[in-house]
């Protein structure tokens, strides 16, 4: 299943290489990953999505940890959070067709950004289903050019950044879906 | 004070507490051996290829517990040092290795001798520096010495352009921030996690401690100990955890794994509790995962969060310095009997000594088995040995009984040939006291043997004995076991070790049959100086028993009896 975690890093050069390398050599996927700053000076925001099941999630946050320049890792797949990505989509348009496209934006929320003589540049920002949503009704007017974020995510309420690590769950090996839990 | 990158350096290595560095120069770092000479606090071992001053620094921090220091320069010299630093990343030893960078404004031009070790090394070290300028060396070098020796040790590199070695900046000790770890969640056992291992402890019928290097890191020796003996509970041992727990220790069973004993591996598969410390459950300890100690509940003990439930799902981690988790431990420990238990395994031993080679009479063959046992009597188990990667690897953790702590210094995760004769020489470099002896293959040991040129030039008193069989023998024993004996590739064309040390200057003997083991053994001995001997064994020995790579724990190819007839015969 698709976990999302939150990685606040130390901004030093190389940080991304020694994540995106982490990552490659344990042999987990990256779905997505984004970074950018924080509200504090010299800490990156880094927000990952990868595909893999409990234990891989707790061997993601445990390798991590052993990178010095890692601060924090937190996972919130199971925290109630809010997660968007922003998409920005070129699509053809004709005379015929611009105003179908310009309704179609309105209904997802979406923004148009450009507007040139055979195409349509529009904006969205949402959760993944929302933009998957608008491009399966974009695509039979043909896309040209297409530009995904990637998912950005954070926890709802609460205390604010690196608040507390979740560990994975305590004793009863056997969970119901049948897969291994930890007692760490 | 104004100082060079260099001279700062030097300054803050020393401050480490380091003596000794391992080395080998070259244009790039040339501005830091310059300023070397000024610290003669630091005496520099000029090696004769940069994988041996690596292997160096590992043996002399495995033997003495201490950081362990290499040099070289950039490019080739830095690529050289990478089996170094990945050995001691799989063994998690703690080195520090400073390589020279081209100029920081040449980085990334492919100028002369540049490579991206930093990028290179990265999934190897611990963790790894790029220093640019020489206002940050001395924040790097003590930080770099405290992730080295903290947690789970390991290997950090320092890559030092040649400008910041020859640019000028302040110096002020007192100023120096102490490094700091970025905050880390709190990983330590929960109470309820130490209640729920007591009870596992003190009501286990068949428990067993598997015990790893951890305790050696730890120096946790005496806590580990006191555990045991008060709960009699038994000990197997993984390869670097020899030496934890003395070989003459009645709960001592030996080695566990791929090569060790039956007994100890059909004890693991029968037990009811496996007590994991300081271990981390190799493919080469466990054989095959799904049938792997069916009937066990485990236990782990670990610094490192990331190896619980790698390999080997448990009931509970506790995480941790093995110290101070074996102190919350033994209060609650009770005292145990486990006559019946222990019976067992003692009846589980069985025919073994029939099958074993040291009750071989002596009919002439050389078996390297043979070689072993006489070195481990004529010294009284009381040397550092050093060994390579192969047969006689493990010939030596079957053989040599040892009952000291970082008596046994081997690769272990990574198995690299070559390592011995490097890390006898950090090792004897760490305890010159102490008789170091090196026990290598004559595969592994022209691997890096122009280090015998270490040897004679630093006037340094080892004892190397080559098993030499005219195979790579352990290649060779899976081809015999696995490929329908087709030797491709194995058979090797040995040089004469003999006349070889002998042009290095050093004292030397060839051994043909084995009551000239232990003649030759004392004359070593009784050499002031590096003494080589060449140890010509039976060539299609194997080692036994054996858990075939993927098989389970309890499927050994056992010692043939066939083996005791042929040797009977003759």
């Amino acid at each position: 299943m698709l976990n999302t975690f939150v990685v606040y890093v130390e901004n030093k050069p190389g940080v991304l290489n020694r994540v995106a390398s982490l990552f490659r050599r344990r042999g987990f996927n990256i779905e997505s990953l984004t970074v950018g700053h924080t509200e504090k000076s010299g800490i990156s925001r880094m927000t990952i999505v990868t595909d893999t099941d409990a234990a891989g999630t707790y061997r993601v946050e445990t390798n991590l940890y052993k990178l010095v320049n890692v601060i924090s890792v937190e996972n919130i797949t199971a925290t109630p959070s809010v997660c968007r990505e922003l998409a920005m989509i070129k699509v053809a348009a004709t005379g015929e067709t611009r105003t179908q496209l310009m309704q179609l934006a309105t209904v997802f929320r979406a923004r148009v950004l450009d507007v040139a003589t055979a195409s349509l540049t529009i904006e969205i920002t949402g959760t993944e289903d929302k933009i998957d949503g608008l491009l399966d009704v974009l695509r039979h007017y043909g896309i040209i050019e297409m530009v995904r974020t990637g998912r950005v995510a954070m926890a709802r309420g609460g205390s604010g950044n690196g608040a507390s690590v979740a560990l994975p769950p305590p004793a009863n090996l056997e969970s119901d879906d049948g897969m291994v839990a930890f007692s760490v | 004070m104004k100082k060079t990158g260099a001279e700062i350096l030097w300054e803050c290595v020393s401050r480490e507490g380091v003596t000794h560095v391992f080395g080998y120069p070259g244009g790039a770092i040339l501005p830091a051996y310059d300023a070397l000479g000024r610290f003669p606090g630091i005496r520099h071992i000029l090696v004769r290829h940069e994988q041996g001053a690596t292997h160096m620094a590992d043996g002399y921090a495995r033997a003495s517990g201490r950081v362990g220091v290499a040099v070289a320069t950039s490019g080739p010299g830095a690529t050289n040092m990478v089996t170094g630093i990945a050995t001691a990343m799989l063994d998690s030893s703690p080195i520090v290795c400073i390589t020279g960078q081209v100029g920081s404004r040449l980085i990334g031009s492919d100028a002369f001798q540049e490579v991206d070790i930093t990028g290179i090394t990265l999934p190897i070290t611990k963790h790894n520096y790029l220093v640019t300028r020489a206002d940050e060396v001395a924040g790097v070098v003590a930080e770099a010495f405290m992730i080295a020796r903290s947690g789970r040790p390991g290997p950090v590199l320092i890559d030092i352009t040649k400008d910041a070695q020859q640019s000028s900046c302040e110096f002020d000790w007192d100023a120096i921030a102490p490094p700091t770890h970025p905050a880390r969640p709190d990983r330590h056992a929960a109470p309820l996690e130490y209640h729920r291992a007591l009870e596992l402890i003190n009501s286990a019928q068949r428990p067993l401690v598997l015990a790893g290097h951890g305790i050696l890191l730890s120096g946790s020796f005496a806590q580990f100990r006191e555990l045991v003996e008060k709960s009699s509970i038994p000990v197997a041992l993984t390869l670097l955890g020899i030496g934890a727990l003395p070989a003459s220790h009645p709960l001592n069973l030996g080695m566990m794994g791929m090569h060790g004993e039956a007994w100890v591996n059909t004890a693991i598969q029968e037990a009811d509790l496996l007590i994991a410390l300081g271990m981390r459950f190799d493919d080469r300890v466990t054989g095959n995962l799904k049938t792997y100690a069916p009937t066990a509940k485990k236990i782990h003990v670990e610094i490192d969060p990331a190896e619980v439930n790698k390999n080997v799902p448990v009931d509970v981690a506790l995480i941790g310095d093995l110290r101070t988790v074996l102190q919350e431990l033994l209060p609650g420990i009770a005292l145990g009997d486990r006559a019946e238990w222990l019976a067992h395994i003692a009846e589980l031993k069985g025919e073994v000594a029939v099958r074993d080679i040291q009750n071989l009479p002596d009919n002439g063959h050389l078996y390297a088995a043979h070689v072993i046992s006489d070195l481990w009597r004529e010294t009284q188990g009381a040397a550092i040995v050093v060994t390579d990667v192969g047969q006689h690897q493990m010939w030596e953790a079957q053989y040599y009984k040892h009952d000291e702590p970082h008596s046994l210094i081997t690769s272990g995760g990574l198995g690299t040939m070559g390592f011995a004769l490097p890390a006898a020489i950090g090792a004897k470099f760490a305890r010159p006291d102490e008789e170091v002896w090196v026990v290598a293959g004559d595969g592994g040991f022209q691997m890096t043997m122009s280090e015998l040129a270490t040897v004679a030039q630093e006037g340094l008193e080892l004892k190397v004995a080559i098993i030499n069989n005219g195979y790579l023998g352990m290649v060779r024993q899976w081809q015999e076991f696995f490929y329908d004996r087709r030797y491709h590739a194995t058979p090797l064309v040995n040089p004469d070790f003999e006349k070889l040390a002998q042009a290095y200057g050093l004292h030397a003997m060839t051994v043909n049959h084995r009551s000239e083991v232990i003649p030759a053994v004392q004359a070593a001995r009784s050499h002031r100086g590096t003494a080589v001997i060449n140890f010509c064994v039976e060539q299609e020995d194997s080692v036994f028993p054996m858990v075939p790579a993927g098989a389970s724990l309890h499927e050994m190819i056992r010692r043939p009896t066939a083996l005791v007839e042929t040797a009977t015969d003759v």
